[in-house]
């Protein structure tokens, strides 16, 4: 059945046709995060997709996956393209490095997701959070309900991480929209 | 006008630029967004019967990628002489930075892994890339924005570029940010436009009007491990120029030291300075230098897009790069300096504003092409005898 609901005024909507997210997406939905995991070689992989990007092995299951990870790179969006955005500028495009399989198979790979930064409660975060956040900042994934079948994982501050050296930011603050 | 009335004045113009006529040409390939016109129309119009012709889907990268396809057509004596076009409207119709109708649409499927979070735009896809750059290597907002700095002073003697004031690294970094590292200034142009390029056998082109280009080698739309889920594999801060170099200069015979100029593909300041980096024209992590200490300015060591390049004379997915790098190996670039007897230009090899665009001694160039961190594309192109 295909899975529609509208998050930040945008539709969205999985077609019927498309097993892989329809699982991501239900499992997001059911509050617990999963990953494919490949029955072949062992590896976690993200996104979904058919096959295993590193044994090419088609069969695999559904594991629950740690929400937990560090800020590998982001972008602060100042001038928003879609019209859902305009409303919450700046924001935060993460891209997060989760915990599990960090340096696997190789030392350049690692799970790496992109998100917003979002409050506890799942809000788009306020610009004072915005530029609180940087490469190196620890988050945990925060899991917004849009429809049944659907859930969209974000990031949070994970305020239980053992203290940080501050983030690194890019070295121009400000910038009006 | 139409993408469809462009492409016809582009190909036409080529064609008198080369002394050919529709009958010298029977080949025909383009590549578009699903924003153009195809070949059997444009050709139907010029009155060309192709024996070949192959419209493909594509972006920047395509242009290295698609003369490569051309010669091996030619060579499988599919045809003799084709024509590649890009037409587009990038401004007026499907705008190159994602706005308008894209914006709006509904997020369907593996968009809900990307476009979800207000990630569509080229700016917001390669930001991570070029921010990751800034934090491993110290490269400064300073170093970056020399590229358009210097993509400017070319565009101001390049009478049909569309900007071609000069600017400073503080215009740069006092314009508005877009999306953090990027500012207004770090992003190319949105223009309407068709650009063309005939490619033939040595032999054919030896009889056309100008003295040739001729191709050296060709790497087309080389890949990073993990496709468009680049981010999956680091350093995401390597693009896939690192995985064409060894294949472009081992075919090529030269290496980057030997490259008399550059046509660094600037969808952005930061992708020039990727690709020339990744291509070997540098150390790794030492493009910051490399783009801000003056090699790449006209009288360098090895200027780059010497037309002003996407930032600053037009956006065409990369076949103007090309054009250029063909107008620099005939020894006649089309600047503001005068016309002798022959037609042919009288450069003063003076390169203040509005002056002379031609690099003084220019053999052989490098097209560096880009797609996205993921894929990319090369040429290189040596000048064939006067």
């Amino acid at each position: 059945m295909t899975v529609e609901g509208d998050y930040l005024g945008m539709h969205l909507v999985i077609d019927d046709l498309d097993g892989q997210n329809q699982a991501y997406f239900k499992h997001c939905s059911e509050g617990e995060y999963h990953l494919q995991h490949c029955s072949s070689c062992d590896l976690v992989r993200y996104p979904p997709t058919t096959a295993c990007p590193w044994c090419s092995a088609a069969e695999s299951s559904w594991i629950p996956v740690e929400g937990r990870g560090v800020v590998y790179s982001y972008s602060e969006v100042h001038h928003a393209i879609q019209p859902a955005f305009r409303d919450h500028l700046p924001y935060l495009i993460l891209l997060v490095e989760l915990d599990t399989q960090r340096g696997l198979p190789t030392e350049h790979e690692a799970l790496r997701l992109c998100g917003n930064l979002v409050t506890p409660s799942g809000e788009l975060a306020p610009p004072e959070v915005v530029k609180s956040v940087g490469i190196g900042t620890r988050v945990k994934m925060v899991l917004v309900p849009v429809a049944n079948g659907l859930a969209i994982p974000q990031w949070t501050v994970d305020v239980d991480a053992p203290a940080q050296a501050p983030p690194w930011r890019y070295p121009q603050e400000g910038g009006s929209a | 006008m139409t993408t469809r009335a462009l492409a016809t004045l582009a190909v036409s113009n080529a064609m008198k630029d080369a002394g050919l006529e529709a009958a010298h040409i029977d080949g025909m390939m383009s590549y578009s967004s699903n924003d153009s016109t195809g070949s059997p129309v444009v050709a139907g119009d010029l009155g060309i019967r192709p024996n070949f012709f192959m419209d493909v889907s594509g972006g920047g990268s395509s242009t290295e990628a698609l003369v490569g396809m051309a010669m091996g057509v030619i060579e499988a004596g599919m045809c003799e002489t084709i024509v590649i076009f890009r037409a587009m409207n990038g401004y007026s119709q499907r705008r190159v930075g994602g706005t308008g109708s894209q914006a709006a649409a509904d997020i369907i499927g593996d968009q809900l892994h990307d476009r979800v979070y207000g990630l569509q735009s080229p700016a917001q896809r390669f930001s991570h890339t070029f921010m990751r750059h800034m934090y491993e290597f110290g490269t400064t907002p300073e170093q970056i924005a020399m590229v358009k700095v210097i993509h400017s002073e070319h565009a101001s003697s390049n009478p049909k570029a569309v900007y071609r004031k000069r600017v400073t690294v503080d215009d740069v970094l006092s314009s508005r940010i877009i999306a953090k590292p990027l500012h207004l200034l770090d992003c190319c142009v949105e223009t309407d436009n068709a650009t063309a390029i005939i490619v033939t056998s040595a032999d054919r082109a030896r009889n056309c009007r100008h003295r040739p280009a001729l191709i050296q080698a060709v790497v087309g739309r080389c890949c990073k491990p993990r496709g468009d889920n680049h981010y999956q594999f680091g350093p995401i801060t390597t693009v896939a120029a690192k995985y064409a170099r060894k294949r472009l200069w081992s075919n090529a015979g030269v290496g980057p030291e030997d490259i008399d100029a550059t046509g660094s593909y600037d969808a952005f300041t930061f992708t020039s300075m990727l690709q020339l980096e990744d291509f070997g024209f540098c150390k790794k992590g030492e493009g910051g230098v490399y783009v801000s200490d003056g090699t790449m300015r006209l009288g360098g060591k090895r200027p780059n897009n010497t037309s002003g390049g996407h930032l600053c004379e037009v956006y065409t997915h990369g076949v103007n790069m090309v054009v250029e790098n063909v107008r620099q190996l005939r020894g006649d670039v089309d600047d503001s300096c005068p016309l002798g007897v022959d037609g042919k230009r009288r450069h003063s090899y003076d390169y203040s504003e509005g002056g002379c665009r031609q690099v003084k001694e220019v053999s052989i160039t490098a097209n560096l092409g880009w797609g996205t961190p993921a894929y990319g594309s090369a040429l290189v192109l040596r000048a064939g005898d006067p």
